[in-house]
């Protein structure tokens, strides 16, 4: 039995505020659809969050982020993820920020955010559809 | 899709102390991808200098929170660790929501310290040989010591406790039935056992009740495992630990115990790696025959009898060599 596409989904929430309900949800969703999600909780700084999407080897990374801070550390993850040498792991978020900052995060390398009105289904649906490795079979060799 | 880096450059890169590659070649063990045989050749030489403790328990005893404060113990003695910490727990979708990393956030920062978390999942060749050979890679990559921390129930955790040079297995007070929650086979593997949550009112009966359980064993232990009192989340009791578990290592070593164990190890391993190739290269293909499918037929019809047709394949002891 060759791997099925396999989803190693890194899930974080950054800042200072303690609402985790959000990313315990999105991180549920996702095990429900079959994937492994790797839940490091609060309060995490860039520096950790890149560091365990590194050595956890994951597909993607999911910051969840309500503090306002969206314009410093979504471009300091995506510059050590780089840094690391893992700049083909995605990077997604959600929280609330203004379709200003959505564009012009995303033009620096966020692949997709989420305002609070995104259904869990919606972020499952965009998972499935852009993370994920080749199977062994469409790999080759 | 980025395509797939070489086995070998990954190895070198690994061996060079590089992360990201010791990641991704955890990720193909995990995979169970088929250049895991010519990565764990590469990596082979370099092993054998870390340490392996295992600390298994039953659900919610505290391992994740003792493994956290034991990093913060050992790191303060300069030493490099690596942490496996498997999470067999996965529903039916096969996802899971692996949480032992929650615990041990604040060593993210801490380039002497790799934590990888491994669900069940897919693992053909069993969940023993991913985490061994993920051992394996944090050996080579030089962390001296490896925590490895399973849920102390199924028969891939015992197995995987029982590739560590010491094992300890944390119970808490006040859980259900308290020590029963200990289950057989995996009290006769601890070398230390820890009673963790030592800030609840039950925890000096429940060192009695390991007291007596171990009073009441048949077999003679050569070292008699020591009872650690702990309060994770308060910092308390790890130093204790720290030091019975190199007095273990201590002892492993004078006894010559420990080179005796690994080197058990690398037999059995040996054997299930000649095991696996037998049943793939002889055994299954043999039953693909149009031969074999007719004796199953005559077997089916009581004509001859299984041991008959394993004749046939291997022959039995006294009837000439293979
Ligand atoms: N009172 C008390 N609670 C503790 C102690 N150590 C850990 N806990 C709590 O026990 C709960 C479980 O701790 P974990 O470290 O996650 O336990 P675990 O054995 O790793 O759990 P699983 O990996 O899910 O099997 C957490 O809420 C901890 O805060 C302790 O010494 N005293
Ligand atoms: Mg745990």
């Amino acid at each position: 039995m060759a791997q099925q596409g396999r989803y190693r989904i890194l899930m974080a929430k950054a800042g200072l505020d303690g609402h985790d309900r959000g990313v315990k949800v999105v991180s549920r969703a996702l095990r429900d659809a079959g994937m492994e999600v790797i839940y490091t909780g609060l309060h995490q700084t860039p520096e950790q969050v890149v560091r365990a999407a590194i050595d956890e080897d994951v597909d993607a990374v999911g910051l969840s982020l309500l503090s306002g801070a969206h314009m410093t550390i979504f471009p300091r993850i995506l510059d050590l993820l780089r840094q690391e040498g893992g700049g083909d792991i995605l990077l997604f978020g959600g929280g609330t920020i203004p379709e200003d900052d959505v564009l012009t995060l995303k033009q620096m390398g966020v692949a997709e955010l989420f305002t609070p009105g995104a259904s869990t289904v919606d972020i499952v649906d965009w998972v499935r559809a852009h993370v994920g490795r080749p199977t062994e079979a469409s790999a080759g060799r | 899709m980025a395509t797939e880096t070489p086995a070998g450059e990954l190895v070198d890169r690994l061996l060079a102390g590089n992360r990201r590659a010791a990641g991704q070649v955890i990720s193909r063990i995990e995979d169970e991808s088929p250049d895991v045989e010519s990565i764990m050749r590469g990596i082979f030489p370099h092993t054998g200098n870390a340490y392996v403790v295992g600390i298994t328990g039953p659900p919610g005893a505290g391992k994740s929170t003792v493994v956290d404060e034991l990093i913060r113990v050992i790191r303060a003695s300069g030493k490099r660790i690596g942490v496996v910490a498997v999470d067999p727990n996965s529903p039916f979708s096969g996802g899971a929501i692996l949480g032992d990393r929650i615990r041990m956030m604040r060593h993210s920062s801490d380039t002497g310290v790799f934590i990888r978390s491994m669900g069940a999942r897919g693992h053909l060749g069993g969940l023993a040989l991913a985490a061994r050979n993920t051992i394996l890679v944090l050996d080579a990559m030089g962390f001296e010591v490896v925590l490895v921390e399973t849920v102390g129930v199924g028969q891939s955790e015992l197995e995987i406790a029982g590739t560590a040079d010491t094992v300890a297995l944390v119970v808490a007070p006040g859980m259900g039935d308290g020590v029963q929650a200990i289950k057989a086979g995996i009290m006769e593997i601890a070398d230390i056992f820890v009673v963790n949550k030592a800030d609840h009112p039950q925890a000096n009966k429940t060192v009695a009740d390991i007291r007596d359980l171990l009073r009441m064993e048949i077999a003679p232990r050569a070292w008699t495992p020591p009872i650690v009192k702990t309060v994770a989340i308060r910092n308390e009791g790890l130093e204790d630990l720290w030091i019975r578990t190199r007095q273990h290592r201590q002892y492993l070593e004078r006894s010559g115990e420990l080179e005796n164990r690994r080197k058990l190890r690398l037999e059995a391993e040996i054997l299930e790696i000649a095991d696996r190739r037998l049943r793939e290269q002889v055994l299954e293909p043999s039953t693909e025959t149009e031969e074999f499918q007719q004796l199953l037929d005559r077997v089916v019809h009581r004509e001859t009898d299984p041991y008959a047709v394993a004749d046939r394949i291997v022959p039995r002891p006294g009837l000439g060599g293979v």
